[in-house]
Formats: C-alpha cells, structure tokens, sequence
C-alpha cells in the first residue's frame, strides 16, 4: 500500500462523496459546494498524475471562476429548496436502481478494457510542454477559442439585460 | 504507481453520476452542475490517457475543454436567468412548452 | 525521531516545517494588527494602544480573549452549514498561500534531514497562489448569502463582484514578471533577479534592465489592495456604508477568523509582491569582495533594534513596563549576537532581507489605507475594468515585446 495509493483512494472517495452529495442534496447552494469539492479532488488527482498546469487552472478557471458564476446565479434567483412531485419520486424510485446498472456497466467495460495499460515512465517540465503544443500544434483552435469567449460574452451580455 | 485503469474507473463512476444527475433532478441549476459534473469526469479520462500514452495532448484538450465549458456556462447561465424571470419558477417541469 | 524522520522523511519534516510556519505566520499576523493600530494612530497625531503591556503589546492577546468570550449568536433563518463554513473558507485558504512562499536559499537540517527553507516547493508555486485568492471569493458571497439579511446579502454581492473584477488584473499584471523569469516557480523567479546591473543597480523585477516592471508593479499593487477589500477600495465593508457588508450578522470568533483572513490575504499579497518584483530574498547590496562586511548586517540590526528598546525603558511611565521592555532589548541582543557566529549567518541573510522588504510593502499597505478616501462603488468598477485591465493588457504587450526584441 503505498502512499501514492493512499493518496489516490482518499482523493477518489472525496470525488465520489462529492458526486452523491450533489444528486441527494434538495437546495441548489449545497450542490454547487459539492461540485467544487469535487472539481477539487480532481485538482488533487491531476497533480498525481503530474499535469501540475491542468491541476491550476481546473482550481483558477473551473472552481474559481465558474462555479462562483453558478454561485451567484444560485443567489440572484434566490433559489430554493427543490420541490418533491409526483414525476419526481416516480423517477427516484425507478432511478436509483438504473443508475446503479449503468454504473456497474460502465465500470465493468472500462476496467475490463484499460487492465492491460501500464503508465509511461516519469518525465518532467510538463507545463514547458503543454505549452509548446499548444502554441505550435494547436495555434489555430486556440485562436478559434479567444473568438468563443468574445461570442460567449456578447451573448451573456445581451441575454441577461432587461427588456428598456 | 497507481494503474491508469483505476482513474478510468473513477472517470466512469463520475460519469455515470453525472448523468443520474441530469435525467433525475428538477431543479434546471442542478441539471446544469450535473452537465458540468460529466464534463469533469471527461477531463479525468483524458488527463489520465495523456499520462499513460506519455504524450501531452491530452493536457492541451483538456485546456480547451474547460474553456468551451466556461463559454457554455456563461451562455446558459444567461439564458436560465432569462427563462426564470419570465416563468417565475426554476422547476424544469414547468418549462416544457414551447409557447409562454 | 532521527530514525522516524529518516524513514519518511516528507511526512514528519513537513509536518514540522508546517507547525513552526503555522504557529510564527498567526502571531504576525496577529501583532500586524498591532503594527497597523500603532501606524494609524501615529499618523492622526495620537498614540494608539500604550497600557494593555509595554506600548500595547499585549493588546492583540486582549483582542484575542474578546472574540474568544463574547456571546456568538446566529441569525434565525440562516443556513447554518454554510454559516460556518464561510468564515472557515476565509481563514484557512489566506492561511495556505504561505506554505509555497520561499524564505531564502540556504537549507536547515530537521531532526537530521536536510531542507530548503520552504514547506512545499512546487514549480507552479505562483499559480497555486492565484488559485487560493480565486477561491477566496467564496468565502465572502457565501457569508453574504448564508446571513439571511439584506445588508449582508448586498455587501456580499458588491465584494464578491469586486473580487472577481480585480482578480483578472491581478493576474495579467504577473505575466511580464513570467515573461522576464521563463517559470512559475518562485524560486527561481527569485534566482532569476540575483546579479547586479552597472554594478551597483539590484536587477530586481522592478528595474529590470531587460523590461522593468514599473507598469505591472503598480497594476499589481492596486489589484491587490482592492483584491483584499482594503481602503481605498473596501465599500462593500466599510462602517457607515452598508453598515458592515458581508460580515454583518457575524460575532465574536467568527468575525475574528475573517479578520485573520483578510490580514493573511494582506501578507499574503506582500509576500507576493516582494518575491515577484522586489527580488525576494536577495540583498540590494552589490556583493563581491569589498562588501564582506555585509553579512553582519542582520545581527547589527537586531543589536541596534534591543538598544533603543533598551533605551525606551529607561524612561517609561510604568515599572512593569521598563522591566519587560529592557527583557526584550536584552533578548533581542542576544539574538543579534547569535547571528554572527559561523553558520547562523549566512542561513539569517536571505530571511533578513526578505522580512524586512516584506514589513516595507506592509508599511505601504497601512499608510495607503489611513491616507486615502475610499472610492465609490461605481467608480471602483471602472476603474477595475476600464483603467487597470487595459493597463496590464498593455504591460504584457510591451514586455513581451521588450523581451524578445532584447532576446
């Protein structure tokens, strides 16, 4: 047991927990603390496999940037707890036994398909990489995203004024 | 040295939350942090692929991926605002019609 | 222990380097208080704290004892999970920029494992920094949320809206000091500033002969004093205005562990703008042989530090107080003396330089807040967006330019 595994089996129960915290919590608010916890476990987990950029920026952009946007939505709308129907408890109650199939299935394939994969061996400067790559190979999606974000913001803007 | 397939099946695991997420909850903000939930297990699988190949591709993908989820976000969250100023209410069963 | 640590040597050193960090950064933090009590005070022509202990020193222990005695009540309608939790978020994530902070280049040997002298050294320590400030808004729209009051509701909104603004600037004004270094790592951006230009010019960030950093310094520091909700850009928590924002409906220990927050996010930025424009731990003296006589500096400091407050004790108005103050200016000669022996003194070199430029940055800090009106919330935002945003874009732009036309 080694405390790479340690690290790995703390991280991935954090996820999980974070994952079921956001489905079976009623108020909006305690699911968006969920996702964040999970996004960063997932931080944590990128930082075992040595993406150290990737690992920021999920912390910089994803948690910190977009999960504050949902945040403040949450707070603005001023919602509420979630209300139980008729649609829902139906759905609930013939859910859970289908998402734990699908879980089992997927789990299933992908342990089954990817035993055999063995990792890389160790290499080091990976932010140096990243963004070689992503400055020569990938130039032009990169620009292509800059104009994403441009449209994205014209967009929001234009949706989220009232009517005068 | 953890095996990769042990992050593949979180990925999966997260996925599939993701999911059950998205098609049980009724709250339409809930539905969204589901959406980004399964963007995130994504993220994982291709972070993990990326070490187990020895090739940063991966890595670069996943910087484009947070940043269409960003752009996705802002978009949706502007069209959630609008949607619930104008039915009053953030149930996702009461905006089902196309008409007002 | 020699034989615990050397079987998991990352475990127990960390966790020894992690206590003293923890335990020396909440007693500065808590004598800042002090510091900026006595420097307000001295600039509006009074005297500040003078009785709870020689020159009010003991008096952030009396602050300390209030928040932890008074009655903490809880509004009605709030969500008490994140109610604390808000409080918590604040204080424990300005506490965690430290551990990445390098506080010189020597190494120190615990329980016989030799170690440099930081807690975690990472080589995206500058990133890891912004990611614990982006998290940081948290804290503040979730207390502002959680208080169930619409005073708390507003200042929570106009913080967290603030933050999130000056983030950006804060952020692209640090990418002409990644530019020059070519890493996030901050020690070797601090090795990349070590040399001297025409022999006597530091080649710090700041007068970098290469593309000095002038622009993004001052980008830096209004981003970072807005960044931490200090005058002159503290509306949304100021008295008088939305009566105290965010932290309205927060008493007694709560209250007390945003006030640690906010004063470690302050050391945090000071640490921060030290390292990235001001050379860190490196010594504005040319070195080289004719400058030996520099080393003994820090113990000459220190000596002269315990003789004026020998010198005060003399002929202060409370005989408890002479008694301790002459304690502490014997003390603090010791220490000096302790810094010219053999191998204490070149660990002290790098700490020195860097505490004292750090203490400069936090004098700054103190004189802009009780010098300065505040500015008007409207006319916060434009500056965030309009002034200081296209003023970092431009910083980035021309040192980009800089470096490679130089390269």
């Amino acid at each position: 047991m080694t405390a790479e595994l340690v690290v790995f089996f703390a991280l991935a129960a954090l996820a999980v927990a974070g994952a079921v915290s956001l489905i079976l919590q009623r108020h909006p608010i305690h699911s968006a603390l969920s996702l964040i916890v999970v996004m960063a476990a997932l931080a944590g987990l990128y930082l075992l496999l040595e993406a150290e950029f990737v690992a920021a920026i999920q912390i910089i952009v994803y948690a910190g940037a977009i999960m504050v946007l949902f945040v403040f939505v949450i707070m603005l709308l001023n919602a509420g707890v979630e209300e139980r129907t008729q649609l829902s408890s139906m759905a609930r109650y013939a859910g859970v036994p289908l998402t734990g199939v699908l879980l089992v299935v997927l789990t299933f394939h992908v342990a089954r398909a990817s035993a055999a994969m063995t990792a890389a061996p160790l290499t080091e400067g990976m932010t140096h990489k990243v963004a070689l790559l992503l400055f020569q190979d990938f130039a032009f999606p990169f620009e292509l995203t800059s104009i994403l974000i441009l449209v994205a913001l014209l967009g929001a803007t234009v949706l989220a004024k009232r009517d005068s | 040295m953890v095996p990769i397939s042990f992050y593949l099946v979180l990925s999966a695991v997260l996925f599939g939350l993701g999911v059950a997420g998205f098609v049980f909850k009724r709250n339409i903000l809930t539905v969204f942090m589901s959406i980004e939930l399964m963007l995130n297990a994504v993220n994982l699988a291709f972070v993990a692929f990326s070490r187990a190949l020895g090739q940063v591709d991966g890595q670069v993908f996943v910087f484009f991926v947070i940043v269409v989820a960003a752009a996705e976000a802002a978009v949706g969250l502007g069209i959630v605002i609008v949607v619930a100023r104008n039915r009053q209410s953030l149930n996702v069963e009461r905006i089902n019609l196309l008409k007002l | 222990m020699n034989e615990l640590a050397a079987q998991h040597p990352i475990i127990v050193v960390g966790l020894v380097k992690i206590a003293v960090l923890l335990f020396v950064l909440l007693t500065v933090l808590a004598y800042l208080v002090w510091f900026e009590r006595k420097v307000s005070a001295h600039i509006q022509s009074r005297v500040g704290p003078y009785r709870v202990g020689p020159h009010g020193l003991l008096q952030p222990l009396a602050d300390a004892l209030k928040f932890l005695t008074k009655e903490d009540p809880t509004p009605a309608g709030a969500d008490r999970f994140v109610y604390f939790l808000a409080p918590l978020l604040t204080m424990g994530l300005g506490i965690c920029a430290v551990a990445v902070v390098p506080f010189g280049p020597g190494t120190i040997r615990i329980f016989g494992q030799s170690t440099p002298l930081v807690v975690a050294d990472v080589n995206i320590g500058l990133l890891i920094i912004f990611a614990l400030t982006s998290l940081g808004v948290y804290g503040v729209a979730l207390a502002g949320w959680s208080s169930d009051s619409k005073y708390s509701l507003l200042g929570g909104l106009r913080s967290s809206a603030q933050m999130v603004s000056y983030e950006l600037s804060l952020t692209l004004s640090v990418v002409g000091v990644v530019l020059l270094a070519g890493t996030f790592s901050l020690r070797e951006i601090i090795m990349a500033q070590s040399g001297t230009t025409w022999g006597f010019l530091p080649r710090w960030n700041l007068f970098s002969p290469t593309a000095p950093q002038v622009l993004g310094f001052f980008c830096y520091f209004i981003a970072a004093v807005a960044e931490t909700n200090r005058l002159p850009f503290d509306l949304a928590e100021a008295e008088g205005e939305l009566v105290a924002g965010f932290h309205t409906e927060y008493a007694a220990f709560k209250f007390g562990m945003f006030f640690v927050g906010e004063y470690a996010g302050m050391v945090t930025v000071s640490f921060l703008a030290v390292i990235l424009f001001f050379g860190g731990w490196l010594s504005p003296l040319p070195t080289g042989p004719h400058m030996a006589w520099a080393i003994y500096l820090p113990a000459a400091a220190l000596g002269l530090a315990g003789l004026s407050l020998i010198a005060d004790a003399v002929r202060y108005w409370n005989i408890s107080g002479r008694i301790t103050l002459s304690m502490m200016g014997l003390a603090l000669g010791a220490i000096g003396i302790l810094c010219t022996r053999e191998g204490v003194r070149e660990l002290v070199q790098g700490p020195f330089w860097f505490l004292l430029k750090v203490f400069v940055v936090l004098f700054v800090y103190v004189w802009v807040r009780w010098t300065l009106p505040r500015f008007r919330y409207d006319q916060l935002m434009a500056i965030g967006w309009k002034v200081l945003l296209p003023a970092s874009l431009a910083n980035v732009v021309i040192t980009s330019l800089l470096v490679v036309a130089r390269s």
